[in-house]
């Protein structure tokens, strides 16, 4: 358990800039998710902080200790691989007790540690197969064991849960984010899928081109981009964004509602005509495509509503749709960047 | 197929059967005219008296040629200085080939050049490889002698005695060292480029794990690589064996088997019998000898690669 300072970081490639400059600090048994596109530097930021890579520029600290230069092994870092890379020749137990034996810690002492991790992991029933044999749900567990058995210092996952069939991630991100509370360890959660990221991170990194766009709680992240990157990249549908005025207007989709519904009933909104295009059953709510005229090019728009609402809606037909003010995002058109005063 | 099928306007490339057999047949043919015949033909030619100069297979002796075959003084000499060959020559080769895959898996400065000069034994004729493995150990003008004269470790006074020259093919030990080392240089490449097929085929998430684990270099090769490449070792053994154990050339370009039979091998032998001294039978009966072992070579090293292969890592 510690903390991790990351005080700009760079990675570049020759010309190629993967980690621009990066600065976090990550609280002492805190759950961070670093969340972007393939190709935003997180995987090398991941890599960094493991020590499989050599930053550029930069510091890294861990428990408040400079370990920018270390090796790996020097850094007391647990790390899950997006595909768990369990030792193919070793049974379970011998993959669990490997980096216990790397530090030439004592035979009891070991099996004591690993009986230990494996009966948090619940993967008693395991221990003399091979990895060949175990399924997806297995062998992630069997890697957090391994990560768990040496109380790192950090742990770090590589999207761990992309390899898994859907049904199952759902459980397995329950597990993942209950072990984190269990054991208090300082997390790094490395992952593209925002719902991953909201739904375990205390706090998301959103990055791209190398660079932190924002950094916070999932809550403010969603409600309160910094820029219009994070609101298109986060949620889904992405925020609704409209030019108006030579600014970016942005609205998440659960906040435009037909005049009509009592809801929307509110003197300070603004209101768009929309021409409805389609309407898609989600289960809980209905997504509405509608476009509306926005200047000479027509804008499309998103909108979820509650069934009851989807039911007075027409494909094809002309509606009043509000958002209330209290609800609009405005970005700079230029930047990109939320503009803090919030005008009409 | 019958007759009714054929015209109803089936290509041939729609009956797999037909087609299969087809496409075997060069394979099959070229197994058999210049692998099965030969093989049978030698096993005629074991039991009969058959000479160079009379190569007919009527004169039928049983097993004689056999008998007296092993009765002779090179026969022994023969049989050990062969597996004693092939042994030295895997061992070093599999650790070689092991070393070099693991320096060639890494990026640095000049791996394309030193991939080029690694390869090049194996593209070298092998009449251009005995000259210069003749001119590098030569009684009297060897390069290596007059090192080790420069270095104080030859001639007069010195630990490795008071001659100038080591006279490497003249000798028993030394020959058969000359005789390992050159196939070692000869296999390596062929090895090497195995060995490193397996090695890069071995995901690079798992070197990177016990990296973070805290594995050194000789935990990571012991522990993760070695058992890793088990069976892709297993077959190049078994090539570098085969190619050893039959091989003629390297003996027949250096030492010539001598002195006397000190550093004869089978298939020279068999050749020195057969072809050179006439004597067909005897000669093709030396051959069968080597026989057994390649086949039980062959069945082991391929049965311990599919086991390893099986052995869990197919879910």
């Amino acid at each position: 358990m510690a903390t991790l300072e990351l005080r700009g970081i760079k990675k570049h490639y020759g010309s190629i800039h993967a980690v621009d400059g990066v600065d976090v600090v990550v609280a002492e048994g805190e759950f961070l998710a670093i969340l972007g596109p393939s190709g935003c530097g997180k995987t090398t930021l991941m890599r960094m902080i493991a020590g499989l890579e050599m930053p550029s520029a930069g510091e890294i600290l861990i428990g408040g200790k400079p370990v920018t230069h270390l090796p790996p092994r020097a850094r007391n870092v647990s790390m899950v691989f997006q595909s768990y890379a369990l030792y193919p020749n070793m049974t379970v137990a011998r993959n669990i007790a490997f980096p216990l034996k790397t530090r030439g810690m004592p035979t009891a002492e070991r099996d004591a540690k690993v009986a230990w991790a494996v009966g948090i992991m619940g993967i008693g029933h395991l221990l003399h197969r091979r990895p060949a044999r175990l399924s997806g749900g297995e062998k992630q567990k069997v890697a957090l064991a391994r990560a768990l058995v040496r109380d790192p210092a950090l742990f770090i996952f590589d999207e761990p849960l992309s390899s898994l069939d859907a049904q199952v991630r759902t459980m397995a991100r329950g597990e993942l984010r209950q072990l984190h509370d269990r054991t208090g360890v300082t997390t790094v959660y490395v992952t593209h899928d925002q719902l991953e990221a909201l739904g375990m991170g205390d706090r998301i990194a959103i990055m791209q081109h190398g660079r932190v766009h924002q950094l916070g709680t999932p809550q403010e992240l969603y409600d309160d981009p910094a820029d219009t990157f994070v609101a298109a990249f986060l949620g889904a549908p992405p925020m609704n964004m409209l030019e108006r005025d030579g600014h970016i207007v942005g609205f998440r989709a659960e906040y435009l509602l037909p005049s009509a519904s009592p809801a929307a009933a509110h003197d300070d909104a603004l209101s768009l005509r929309m021409h409805i295009s389609q309407l898609e059953f989600l289960g809980a709510e209905w997504l509405v495509y509608g476009e509306i005229e926005n200047g000479a090019t027509p804008q499309k728009l998103l909108a979820k509503v509650p069934p009851a609402v989807a039911a007075t809606l027409r494909v094809g037909e002309q509606r009043e749709f509000t958002v209330a003010r209290s609800r609009l995002r405005h970005f700079d058109s230029t930047t990109g960047l939320r503009v803090r005063d919030e005008r009409g | 197929m019958s007759e009714a099928e054929a015209s109803s306007g089936v290509g041939l490339g729609d009956r797999d059967h037909l087609l299969g057999w087809l496409m075997l047949a060069p394979s099959l043919i070229y197994i058999a005219a210049l692998v099965g015949l030969p093989f049978f033909l030698a096993i005629a030619l074991s039991v009969t008296s058959a000479t160079v100069g009379d190569p007919s297979i009527h004169g039928f002796v049983g097993l004689g040629n056999f008998v007296q075959v092993l009765h002779e003084s090179a026969f022994p000499l023969a049989l050990r200085n062969s597996v004693i060959v092939t042994l030295a020559t895997l061992i070093l080769t599999l650790v070689l080939a092991t070393a070099e895959s693991e320096l060639l898996v890494r990026d640095f400065r000049g791996k394309r050049l030193l991939q080029i000069l690694l390869i090049l034994p194996w593209a070298m004729p092998v009449s251009l490889a005995a000259i210069d493995w003749l001119w590098l150990l030569d009684s009297e003008f060897s390069p290596v002698d007059w090192l080790l004269r420069h270095m104080h470790l030859l001639g007069p006074g010195s630990p490795l005695g008071p001659a100038n020259h080591l006279y490497y093919y003249g000798k028993e030990w030394l020959g058969l060292g000359a005789i390992v080392m050159i196939n070692v240089w000869r296999l390596l490449p062929f090895a090497t480029i195995i060995v490193l097929a397996g090695r890069t085929s071995i995901p690079r998430d798992i070197f990177e794990q016990a990296q973070v684990d805290g594995a050194g270099f000789f935990r990571t090769l012991f522990s993760i690589t070695l058992p890793a490449l088990l069976p892709i070792l297993m077959v190049a053994s078994m090539f570098t064996a085969l190619l050893v154990f039959g091989d003629m050339a390297v003996t027949a370009l250096t030492t010539r088997g001598g002195p006397g039979y000190a550093t004869q091998v089978l298939p020279y032998w068999a050749y020195l019998k057969g072809i050179d001294g006439g004597a067909l039978s005897e000669g093709a009966a030396v051959a069968l000898f080597m026989f057994p072992v390649l086949l039980v070579g062959a069945i082991l090293a391929l049965r311990m690669a599919y086991r390893t292969d099986s052995q869990g890592d197919q879910p």
